[in-house]
């Protein structure tokens, strides 16, 4: 028998490398290995156990090294029933169940670090399919049929971007990934990197020989050291196998693939500004036209795309462009994959066929919300996209039904709020990264943002005013139509998506002084409930300012003046009696 | 002239092997910080020199991305998310109580510099949050008790 330990950067972070060791310490009569995200986070660390067929037999899921001991005995036994209480629960298997995995198809089964798990199965069979029977023109032909389109959130044909490349004269092309993912709460192209390397370098080959590229590049966010390190294993290993580099397969084409690692900043997710800090440069989007079609890295045709749509091409040549588009909606064809966090049951990486609904995915397969809260919104597209209120909970996923809403596709994040989260704080947040991350180079976005964050802290802050609002949907529609590059232009969505859905909430700060979901420290209010407090003087002594007086055995109070609002008494009371209103 | 503190030779290695290509800058800087922990501005000057870039230049691309500093750090480095998820689940919290244990802010370092302060846009662990790192290490599922617990355990070493 063989266990596998889920050794991606999340299952790393819980514990994952500190039970691989535990069990190596113990290692009798069994076979160890690891593989990338199972994409189950909610139950890391997570143990599979295989026969010798490659037929998983039992998952164990939120293993610790303490329960290394007994797993060996017991796998050494063949006495799986003994690890009852560790395995998987039904309703948490079918997390996984429910899902289409097709850029994922690999993850979590194979072992990320070994080119030999890839290729055991259908690993490199397209790129040796692709140059031994298409044309370039026949490649993009079939990319065409399947429907695929960038999977980095604006959803551009991807066959359309490879026949610009193609065609533009030049004899030098660059391919380039983007790997810069930049959108808080998304780590869809992180864990495809960790846990399948090679479909990205065979996406990729496939792409580079399609438009005519001998150099490639992979512009990985600095902050995944796990990815860029797999990564590097995975060419080196390609190369030795002479699927990268010269003379591919026997064949003349010949493809140079490095890694460039990014330096940490958002809009370098933007292709123009990815192409200047590849360059060597501060990330600065430039003006289009020209596109990097025609103008790209140095000047020369470049085509850049996402990591997730590099992975779904081996599939699409294997498969057939058909096969792919048979899935998904009208307009919008295929898989997606989505990062599911937030205030939900089971998050984790999630891929679905489009046109499900945002529903399903967020109460049939993420289980809904955690700890028996009330669903508020859900967040897609990162600062880019917007919130979704619950009556639009059955909206298709599809590229246009979800911009219909006001948010995004994206890249893929999916963030659940429930009812504790304050809609204005949560598009305050946004225009504070945006903020920060713009670049400078145009005022709309370096100024207008800057403008929209201050509105937004005053709101939260209990100082706004009636005009807030309408200065808030000036700016919005000015910095959209005034910024340089889709950081700018986009930077408005999470403020004009509350205003729309939540303008309630807005008011409710600005009129009544009010936090509705309480999250505003500046908006709360405290008092003591006579009936239920036990005058055990705990929340007097923790009051940083004094304001709470009261004798021993006798209900206390709270000075609405000399109150700072901390929460400490809130924090205190074992009796339930400080009121936070 | 200001006083020279670092060895410069293993930057002049680094330098080396780029030679020729013009786009390097930042895998130049990216290199260099990992050998110095930080960007000297000898280090600085030196790329300026060998490179032929302006230093304004360096200093412009060393300030415009995240991941590079001009102060040495502490002897442990504690990058805080603040990524989406995080927010979600209270990483506000976690941050008052980082600040108030340590007495520090955003960016700053302790005066006995054992401790940094940095918080990060995403750590892409999104289901553990509110996540934090020191050094390599994920603390994850974070209450601001549980988060001063942990920097006290790194105080006693």
């Amino acid at each position: 028998m063989k266990i596998v330990i889920g050794e991606g950067s999340c299952g790393i972070a819980a514990g994952a490398e500190k039970v691989y060791k535990a069990l190596a310490a113990v290692q009798d009569g069994f076979e160890l290995g690891i593989t990338g995200c199972i994409g189950m986070c909610f139950l890391e660390p997570i143990a599979d156990i295989y026969n010798e067929k490659g037929l998983l037999l039992k998952r164990l899921v939120r293993v610790t090294p303490e329960d290394a001991p007994r797993i060996a005995q017991a796998v050494k036994e063949g006495d799986l029933a003994s690890l009852g209480d560790l395995a998987i629960k039904d309703e948490d298997a079918e997390f996984l169940s429910k899902q289409t995995r097709i850029a994922l198809r690999h993850c979590g089964l194979i072992d990320p670090e070994d080119i030999g798990s890839y290729t055991a199965g259908d690993g490199y069979k397209a790129i040796a399919k692709v140059l031994k029977e298409y044309t370039p023109e026949q490649v993009i032909e079939e990319i065409k049929t399947s429907g695929l389109a960038g999977r980095g959130g604006a959803g551009f044909p991807t066959w359309f971007k490879w026949d610009a490349a193609r065609k533009s004269p030049g004899d030098e092309k660059y391919l380039i990934c983007n790997a810069d993912e930049g959108d808080p709460g998304a780590f869809m192209d992180r864990a495809v990197i960790e846990s399948d390397p090679h479909s990205l370098i065979e996406g990729m080959l496939i792409a580079a020989y399609a438009i005519g590229a001998s150099k490639a590049f992979v512009y990985v966010r600095a902050e995944y050291p796990l990815a860029i390190l797999r990564l590097k294993k995975a060419i080196k290993d390609a190369e030795a196998h002479n699927i990268l580099g010269k003379n591919i397969l026997g064949s003349d084409f010949s493809l140079e693939l490095r890694i460039k690692a990014g330096a940490g900043a958002f809009v370098c997710g933007e292709e123009t500004a990815l192409i200047e800090s590849l360059e060597g440069s501060r990330g600065m989007p430039r003006l289009k036209p020209p596109f990097p079609a025609q103008k790209g890295y140095i000047n020369k045709p470049s085509n850049i795309n996402n990591v997730e749509t590099f992975a779904n091409v081996a599939w699409i040549i294997n498969n057939g462009g058909e096969a792919f588009a048979a899935m998904g909606t009208e307009t919008s064809k295929g898989t997606k994959v989505f990062a599911l966090t937030g205030k939900i049951r089971r998050g984790g990486l999630v891929e679905i066929p489009m046109g499900l609904t945002l529903r399903e995915v967020i109460f049939g397969i993420g289980g809904g919300i955690r700890d028996g809260k009330k669903f508020k919104a859900v967040q897609m597209g990162g600062p880019s996209g917007g919130c979704i209120p619950e009556s639009l909970l059955d909206t298709v996923i599809d590229y246009k039904a979800l911009s219909a809403t006001g948010a995004i596709m994206g890249s893929g994040g999916m963030v659940v709020m429930d009812e504790n989260t304050c809609m204005v704080n949560m598009a305050k947040f946004f225009l504070d990264f945006t903020t920060k991350e713009s670049c400078g180079k145009c005022v709309p976005c370096r100024i207008g943002t800057k403008r929209m964050h201050e509105i937004l802290d005053r709101i939260t802050s209990g100082r706004g005013v009636p005009e807030d609002i309408d200065k808030l949907e000036t700016l919005c529609t000015g910095i959209k139509d005034g910024a340089l590059c889709g950081l700018g232009q986009t930077a408005p969505n999470p403020v004009l998506t509350t205003l729309k859905y939540f303008r309630d909430e807005y008011e409710a700060h600005i009129n009544e002084k009010r936090c509705p979901a309480k999250e505003c420290a500046g908006l709360r209010r405290y008092r003591i409930d006579k009936e239920a407090c036990r005058g055990c003087t705990l929340c007097a002594r923790k009051c940083p300012v004094g304001a709470i007086s009261g004798s021993v055995k006798q209900p206390h109070e709270i000075d609405p003046e000399k109150c700072i609002r901390c929460g400490a008494c809130f924090d205190v009371c074992r009796f339930g009696a400080v009121v936070c209103e | 002239m200001r006083e020279t503190k670092c060895d410069l030779g293993p930057l002049r290695d680094i330098l080396r092997d780029y030679e020729g290509d013009d786009h390097a800058l930042i895998e130049i800087l990216q290199r260099a910080q990992e050998h110095y922990g930080y960007l000297p501005a000898d280090v600085i000057d030196e790329v300026s020199r060998v490179k032929g870039i302006p230093t304004a230049k360096i200093l412009g691309v060393a300030t415009f991305y995240t991941q590079f500093r001009l102060q040495p750090v502490g002897k442990n480095l504690i990058m805080l998310c603040k990524g989406t998820a995080c927010h979600v689940n209270g990483a506000d919290g976690i941050e008052k109580a980082v600040c108030e244990e340590l007495n520090i802010n955003d960016g700053e370092t302790t005066e006995d510099g054992l401790f940094t302060l940095k918080t990060v846009a995403c750590l892409g662990c999104c289901s553990l949050s509110p996540v934090m790192m020191i050094n390599d290490e994920t603390y994850g599922s974070l209450t601001p008790d549980k988060a001063k617990e942990i920097l006290r355990g790194y105080k006693e070493g």
